[in-house]
């Protein structure tokens, strides 16, 4: 018993990283209808330069907080100059970017920083109150600061004019702009706040899978997965898809498929869902006449 | 009366595709112009044109400033305020969040408020369903929602896509009576576009005559009533 508790909880904690950037995800894919291949990728990055300003002496909380900071330029600066050139192209070529992104960025961070594992330290004690048999001192926190992270996007979204602005363009770009949206600059911010979301993520990952450029990789298939399990176009949806993921992939590796093929999880949940119900729990289903 | 908005030899397009064909076009500052014209000959593009909606060609001025070059929202900045065809509300936003968003751009807490309380004025039913999402409103009601957000806007000048498309006559005529009293009491230009010609020229105090493209007559509404070839196309006695 007490070891299936252990496995929910850090089921949970690894669930609320693949929740936040299923999150990411969905927030461009409701911008522009296609999934960000390099949305995990973006993170790892991010997640380096927290390492880097971490290992210049910054205390934690302060490169936490810049991290995000850059993240959110970062992001915004691609959306302008590698998303928006392509944003009437064929939806094949917007994969084609979205891969190369994806391509770019891993090999940037590798050139940089090289393709050594390295740790990455942890912010929470590991003698702290809140980490008990069941749960590790990490694991608790990571789940306090994506809770957090959500938490924040939720409030962002619901109280404020920016937030309704923005969910006006995801809903309907061409009555946006007749009320004076600038639907660009929305677009831009999404990705940066998907891209600061993201972040968020990969420094909460990387103290669990070691930080090195393909830290994400099997991260984003998750989410990808939990995304899907969601309903890709409804973002709360997306956030409970990540936690079920999370304790799903958990519970299958230690009971059912072991540690080794855990990642088909993933894929058999991506299976299962586009086939059983593809707009997911709380997806929309798209009906067209025809 | 000084001209609000002013084209002159106004070309629009669908991609290659021309679709107005150098259209001259005025509408007098507190008046309401009406647009008619048979399905294509170019109405909800010419309101198109004038938001930047679609490529366009031609000299096109709003309360003297030229609108060459601007974008959608730069030109709805200017105070002017669209009700497309088809309404365009935010249907999984609440009505109070469409009119919210129709106030976007004005920082003015306390006019935003006030305006709150004349659409609801103009509206009731609006203020009654205002935590309802909008998909849920009755075509009528989104009709009012529309033109509701746009005067949230403040707008100098409204451009109506036809407000009657698909309601009960009742309704429009409900509807109608409340436009001119909004022009009335707020000053509010308008160019309307109408398939319901009868009711358009009622309300209008000036008419233009669209056909494939082109402007071909031009007048008072109560000219445009008597004109015999209008009356035999468009108003059907």
């Amino acid at each position: 018993m007490t070891a299936l508790l252990h496995q929910i909880f850090s089921g949970l904690a690894i669930g609320g990283i693949y929740a936040s950037v299923a999150l990411a995800l969905v927030m461009i894919y409701q911008a522009t209808h296609l999934v960000n291949f390099a949305q995990g990728e973006m993170a790892m990055f991010s997640t380096y330069i927290a390492s880097s300003l971490i290992g210049w002496g910054l205390p934690y909380w302060v490169a936490f907080g810049l991290t995000l900071a850059i993240s959110f330029a970062g992001g915004l600066a691609i959306q302008r100059i590698v998303v928006r050139p392509v944003q009437d192209a064929p939806v094949l070529s917007v994969v084609i970017v979205f891969i190369g992104l994806l391509v770019i960025i891993n090999s940037m961070a590798g050139a940089i920083y090289s393709y050594t594992i390295t740790p990455f330290p942890s912010p929470f004690p590991s003698n702290a109150w809140y980490g008990n048999s069941f749960i590790s001192p990490h694991e608790a926190g990571s789940i306090m600061v994506t809770m957090g992270v959500l938490a924040l996007v939720y409030v962002f979204f619901r109280f404020t004019p920016l937030g309704l602005a923005m969910r006006a363009v995801a809903q309907n770009p061409v009555s946006s702009r007749l009320v004076g949206i600038r639907v660009g600059w929305m677009l831009a911010l999404g990705w940066g706040l998907a891209a600061a979301i993201g972040a968020a993520a990969g420094m909460m990952a990387a103290p669990i899978f070691y930080l090195d450029p393909n830290m994400m990789g099997s991260i984003l298939l998750y989410s990808f997965a939990g995304a899907l399990l969601g309903g890709i176009d409804n973002p709360w949806g997306a956030v409970i898809g990540g936690f079920t993921v999370g304790v799903l992939e958990n519970i299958a590796g230690a009971y059912l498929v072991g540690t080794e093929i855990k990642l088909s999880v993933a894929l058999v949940i991506i299976v299962g869902v586009l086939v059983a119900k593809p707009s997911g729990l709380f997806g929309r289903r798209l009906v067209s006449r025809v | 009366m000084a001209a609000l908005l002013e084209a002159r030899g106004l070309k629009a397009y669908y991609g290659p595709i021309p679709v107005l064909h150098g259209v001259d076009l005025e509408v007098e500052a507190g008046g309401i112009t009406a647009l008619l014209g048979a399905n294509g000959a170019g109405k909800t593009t010419l309101l198109r044109a004038i938001c930047a909606m679609v490529r366009r060609e031609g000299e096109i001025r709003f309360a003297d400033r030229a609108l060459e070059g601007l974008g959608t929202e730069d030109v709805v900045r200017l105070g002017v305020a669209h009700v497309p065809d088809g309404r365009g509300t935010f249907a999984d936003l609440t009505v109070e969040e469409n009119l919210r968003l129709g106030a976007y751009t004005r920082g003015d807490r306390t006019r935003v408020a006030q305006d709150f309380e004349r659409v609801y004025g103009y509206f009731p039913r609006l203020r009654e369903r205002r935590r309802q999402q909008a998909g849920t409103l009755s075509g009528g009601e989104q009709q009012m929602l529309a033109i509701s957000r746009a005067l949230m806007l403040a707008p100098k000048l409204l451009l109506l896509d036809e407000p009657s498309f698909g309601l009960a006559p009742l309704v429009v005529k409900d509807i109608f009576r409340i436009l001119r009293a909004i022009n009335r009491e707020q000053r509010v230009s308008m160019l309307i576009v109408e398939q319901n010609a009868t009711s358009a020229l009622d309300l209008a105090d000036r008419a233009y005559l669209l056909e494939t493209g082109r402007a071909v007559m031009s007048g008072s509404a109560a000219a445009i009533r008597c004109d015999e070839a209008v009356r035999r196309s468009y108003l059907g006695y």
